[in-house]
């Protein structure tokens, strides 16, 4: 059974389509690309299946369980997580605390207690403490914990929303654009990072891309988005050679040269 | 010397109004400008208590907070729910505090816009300083646990917060309550510090001076708030000789702030022991290097 399988989906703002009638279905320990040229329909997708969108038709199964129209907390709490486009922290908190404020769920003391400061309080928040300390280590951020967060360059700020994500325990991890704007030796190393985090945590990941190269090397399976539809799906091979691919990519006259 | 004391009680009775608010304003990002309106409710609750039911001071400031904190969620459900953000959140806890002032001049037991006079003076200074050191405490004891941190995220980015499974609505109306709370023990207190109140000693001009506190204090931190309160209330008093000068005066600390300190007093930092020592060494520091140029 597919970890994650979305059935015609559809999705309108007032007049415009931006995602219309798309399926596919991701089995566990996979890790699918979701290309597509810009304004494509990719991060709708995410945001219909995170729950900030409620999809206008269709439907979303997330482990043989109808998520569609569910809220953005309960679709988390069922073990979905994801990274932003446009990377987005807790940038007055400092790094450590970013990941601390994700284990809340964790810290298992009520009000009360954390009004009056118990020793309960203090010893689980010196455990969530060591916890995140663990999740900064696999992105490789110990050095920087007590920094705040927007005080990182901009690779690392993408580490730790990578961190915050894997904090929040899940079975799918959806990346948005992990790679963007960063060099290729930067690439290189989220290559490394994704394929190291995935086998330690057994994620199953999509991956929206821009960067070929790095949705080349990392997902053996790709879905091609074009004006909010489908395009096609296959391997990395079936979609390198695909007319119909480079039509989208680098319009009409390309594909007649 | 009375008179002094009498300002230090007055500076910490708003301290404990000016604290909420910095949870819920600072901390969680939300403006309000009806926070006087629980100060009422509070003040309103425990002077009817302790006036016409002689209840112990204690219980009736106890019950002043529980009933600001129910109005609160009146006022908060419809209105967090909805996500009002911003201005639009702004705007309607405006209109919620002028709504609470009229009702409270219309209500028979309020005595409406005449006030209820002679109530029983049972917040002495140490009260007063008591209540204020305890909030400040449990204040810093919320913003370090589990429910200040998702406050703090909620108010950084409340996408990413709500996609990491924050409820935005729960921390916000738990900050709210909390606010409201810690204003209507300010109000308890304040009625039984004056021993007379009347609806016309909670309007807008009180809001506002609790948020610009909050704001000119620092937006994340709750120390910065404390010494906006101080200054607020200190100067204008100072000033009492040239009567024409204070709301000027008030007015110049705004904008001066403004200019030298746009991120509040503290910024997001808070005063510490640690900050002042460090605060001395620097300035030391600036006097030798001065010197050595001289």
């Amino acid at each position: 059974m597919a970890l994650i399988e979305l059935k015609n989906v559809t999705k309108v703002f007032g007049g415009i389509v931006a995602v219309k009638n798309v399926s596919f279905s991701v089995e566990k320990d996979e890790i699918i690309g979701l290309i597509g040229p810009n304004g494509a329909g990719k991060t709708t997708i995410f945001n219909l299946i995170t729950g900030v969108y409620d999809a206008t038709e269709g439907k979303i199964i997330f482990q043989g369980r109808d998520i569609t129209g569910e809220n953005p907390v309960t679709i988390v709490k069922s073990g979905i997580a994801r990274t932003f486009q446009n990377i987005r922290l807790f940038n007055k908190l400092s790094v450590l605390e970013n990941i601390r404020t994700v284990l809340f769920r964790k810290a298992d003391y009520n009000l009360a207690n954390a009004l009056l400061r118990t020793p309960k309080v203090v010893r689980i928040e010196k455990k969530l403490c060591d916890k995140s300390l663990e999740f900064l280590e696999v992105v490789g951020l110990t050095d920087y914990i007590n920094n705040r967060a927007d005080s990182l360059p901009y690779g690392l700020q993408r580490k730790l929303e990578i961190a915050r994500a894997l904090a929040l325990e899940p079975k799918l991890l959806l990346l948005d654009e992990p790679a963007a704007g960063m060099n290729p030796d930067e690439c290189l190393d989220l290559i490394e990072l994704i394929t190291r985090i995935k086998k330690e945590y057994n994620l199953t990941i999509i991956m929206i891309e821009h960067h070929m190269d790095v949705v080349m090397e990392l997902c053996p399976r790709i879905v091609v988005i074009n004006f909010g539809e489908k395009l096609m799906e296959g391997s990395k091979e079936e979609v390198q050679n695909d007319p119909r691919v480079l039509k989208a990519y680098l319009g009409e006259e390309y594909s007649y040269a | 010397m009375d008179y002094i004391l009498g300002v230090i009680a007055v500076i910490c009775i708003e301290t404990i109004a000016t604290v909420g608010l910095a949870v819920f304003t600072g901390f969680t990002g939300l403006f309000s400008l009806g926070h006087a309106a629980f100060m009422a409710i509070g003040a309103y609750t425990a002077a009817i208590l302790t006036y016409f039911y002689n209840a112990p001071f204690i219980l009736a400031l106890i019950a002043g907070m529980i009933m600001s904190g129910l109005i609160s969620i009146i006022l908060g459900f419809p209105t967090l729910r909805a996500k009002l953000r911003g201005d639009y959140f702004a705007i309607a806890t405006l209109g919620f505090g002028e709504a609470i002032r009229v009702i409270l001049e219309n209500m028979s037991i309020t005595q409406g816009a005449r006030g209820l006079p002679g109530i029983k003076h049972y917040t002495t200074l140490p009260v007063a300083i008591f209540f204020a050191v305890l909030v400040l405490w449990l204040t810093k004891n919320f913003i370090w646990s589990k429910y200040g941190r998702n406050a703090i995220a909620v108010r950084e980015d409340a996408v990413a917060a709500e996609m990491a499974g924050i409820d935005l609505f729960k921390v916000r109306m738990l900050s709210l309550i909390y606010s409201a709370m810690c204003a209507g023990l300010a109000g308890g207190l304040f009625a039984h510090y004056l021993n007379f109140i009347q609806p016309v000693m909670f309007t807008s001009i009180l809001s506002t001076r609790l948020t610009s506190a909050v704001v000119a204090g620092g937006m994340g931190s709750i120390t910065g708030p404390v010494i906006a309160v101080a200054l607020f209330i200190a100067v204008p008093e100072l000033l009492r000789v040239a009567n024409m000068w204070r709301l000027v005066a008030y007015g110049l600390i705004l904008v001066l702030i403004m200019i030298y300190r746009p991120s509040g007093i503290m910024g997001y930092h808070e005063l510490s022991f640690e900050a002042i020592k460090n605060l001395l060494r620097w300035i030391s520091r600036g006097k030798t290097a001065g010197r050595k140029e001289m």
